[in-house]
């Protein structure tokens, strides 16, 4: 390993094991492992609560669609917790903890260090994924067919589209050195365009025209198709039309592997411009705590 | 010697307090789209569940079934940006004050507590009703509902006792956050969907009294309402909604016990905030940071 790749993998490491511990150890593991699993269950039920008034009042049931919501739901705690763990990163350090400026004349690489950071919230997201799935297949009903010849497309899309996710999440933390503290409105915000826009809870054809057409530009719509033509059973799938049906495997993996490269591109330059802009502008360690 | 009237002083505090909230927010205008305009997505996602499980059904009773219920997530929006706002800058305040070092001076500083509090409160409420109006407004102008308000002035009074009730719960837990370290944090975190879900902000939360979720909905229901957002926020659905009427608690049996909630909050807020100190100041907490 030559000296630029050990500091990489030194700084990821280290990120990833210290965002752990700024995770996990402000109390018992029981205790965490109670909150890891409350926060997910809590957001999965309040779509059984919105599925079971439709049913209470009288209007109708839709075992399919609830499968379609509950799925994209569940799937969508990856692009939450991802983007969260990646752009808080820097308002945590600089604004909260206070430590930018330590962490950021150390010999690590900070962009590393933030993808290091994001590796953690990564690994509590598909903790909170599989509990959520589990409890809707043992308690809900939902249907999950993963075949074994489906498990490699899977994994593939899964991880081009974390791959996205994360130079999303850079690219996003590069616009955070310039920005008061509005971690929380990001969090909500961000998130939030990929929910509405890419068909995590109800198909696109819902959408007007032009949300439509912004959905499909998005690469995570075709995360989310993929994730669902693996993990749905076929009738069900197939209940829901989403208009992407007859798109082949093939073409969104590509995309997605698109997607990867340029956010990738786009996340190194973008940083680079912004932790320019902030050196410049003296803004590297403000806090903007009101 | 200068005599100052602790009434005047308390009231400049407050006002002190709430201005570098107001002025501060227009000092960094990026936050209206952060926090104005950006959270108004995830609102439209759930109101896209809706429309998405009533597509293709036009009939009269679908469509006032589908309004109300849009209605009812953007009401919840509404009161999601004040919870929002009472976790994140009231609750978890005294504790951020105390990390930037900002709360000894506070603590020695011939001001009430509460006056402090409240300033804080006020300014906080002037920054979120901006997003409770966008929220508002979307609902009309963009997803179309239509509200029917027939007694305007017991949703006044219905929505100021929400308000403050809320923010004495936030008062009374800005005191206990003091004793905590990152717990915090992760409170207040912890204290999101849960209480979405308990407290029925996109859904009516008289659904978990319904049999299939037997005692247990029940129970979640009632106890939930301890958070008041949730009775207040089902009081302004059946005083928007007549037509859809699916309250947990008739309208005045809401305004009741949230009007009781807010004495509870603030005579806590007070009690739990002297014992406290008390308690920091003997411990030595009250200045500790990064623990």
């Amino acid at each position: 390993m030559n000296a630029s790749a050990g500091r990489h993998w030194r700084s990821f490491r280290w990120a990833a094991w210290l965002g752990w511990q700024i995770e996990s150890n402000w109390t018992e593991p029981w205790l965490f492992a109670i909150y890891s699993v409350i926060k997910p269950v809590a957001g999965a039920f309040i779509l059984v609560l919105m599925y079971a008034v439709l049913a209470v009042i009288g209007q109708f049931q839709d075992a399919a669609r609830f499968d379609f919501v509950y799925i994209g739901n569940a799937f969508f705690i990856f692009v939450a917790n991802t983007l969260f763990g990646t752009f808080q990163v820097i308002q945590a350090d600089r604004e909260w903890y206070q430590t930018l400026r330590y962490v950021y004349i150390s010999p690590v690489s900070y962009y590393t260090y933030i993808v290091g950071r994001a590796a953690t919230k990564v690994l509590i997201a598909t903790f909170a994924v599989l509990i959520t799935l589990g409890f809707g297949v043992a308690v809900l009903g939902v249907r999950i067919d993963l075949t074994l010849d489906e498990v490699p497309l899977f994994a593939v899309a899964f991880l081009l589209g974390m791959f996205t996710l994360v130079g999303i999440g850079v690219c996003l933390a590069a616009l955070s050195f310039l920005t008061a503290r509005h971690v929380h409105g990001l969090a909500e915000g961000i998130p939030g365009i990929f929910y509405l826009f890419c068909g995590v809870l109800f198909p696109l054809s819902i959408l007007p025209g032009w949300g439509q057409a912004l959905g499909r530009a998005l690469p995570l719509t075709y995360w989310f198709e993929i994730v669902r033509r693996t993990v749905m059973p076929l009738d069900r799938w197939s209940a829901v039309p989403t208009g992407l049906e007859t798109m082949d495997y093939t073409v969104a993996l590509l995309l997605l592997f698109v997607s990867a490269v340029i956010f990738f591109l786009l996340s190194i330059g973008l940083f680079r411009l912004m932790e320019y802009l902030a050196r410049k502008a003296g803004k590297l360690d403000m806090t903007t705590n009101y | 010697m200068t005599t100052v009237n602790p009434v005047v002083l308390n009231l400049k505090a407050v006002w002190g307090r709430a201005y570098v909230r107001v002025v501060g927010a227009n000092r960094e205008p990026s936050w209206i789209f952060f926090d104005g305009i950006l959270p108004l997505l995830g609102i439209a996602a759930y109101v896209f569940i809706y429309k998405g499980f009533f597509q293709g059904r036009t009939s009269p009773e679908a469509l006032r079934d589908l309004n109300a219920l849009v209605g009812f997530v953007v009401l919840g929006g509404v009161l999601i940006a004040f919870w929002m706002n009472v976790l994140w800058s009231m609750a978890s305040q005294l504790y951020w004050e105390k990390e930037m070092g900002n709360l000894q001076l506070y603590m020695i500083a011939p001001m009430s507590r509460m006056a402090l509090l409240a300033g804080m409160a006020v300014g906080g409420i002037f920054m979120t009703s901006v997003r409770a109006f966008v929220t508002l407004i979307a609902g009309v102008y963009v997803f179309g509902v239509v509200f029917t308000l027939a007694n305007p002035w017991m949703l006044i009074a219905v929505f100021f006792a929400t308000l403050v009730s809320l923010y004495g719960l936030g008062m009374m837990f800005s005191s206990l956050y003091l004793l905590w370290g990152r717990e915090a944090w992760n409170m207040s975190a912890l204290l999101e969907e849960p209480i979405f879900l308990v407290s029925g902000f996109y859904f009516p939360i008289k659904t978990l009294t319904d049999p299939r979720f037997g005692f247990g909905g029940r129970a979640v229901a009632f106890g939930g309402s301890i958070i008041p957002a949730g009775l207040g926020l089902d009081a302004i659905r059946q005083l928007l909604f007549p037509n859809f009427q699916y309250g947990l608690l008739t309208v005045e049996q809401e305004l009741l016990l949230l009007v009781v909630f807010c004495f509870v909050f603030l005579i806590l807020a007070r009690l739990s905030l002297a014992y406290l100190e008390k308690l920091a100041k003997r411990e030595g907490r009250l200045t500790s940071r990064h623990q």
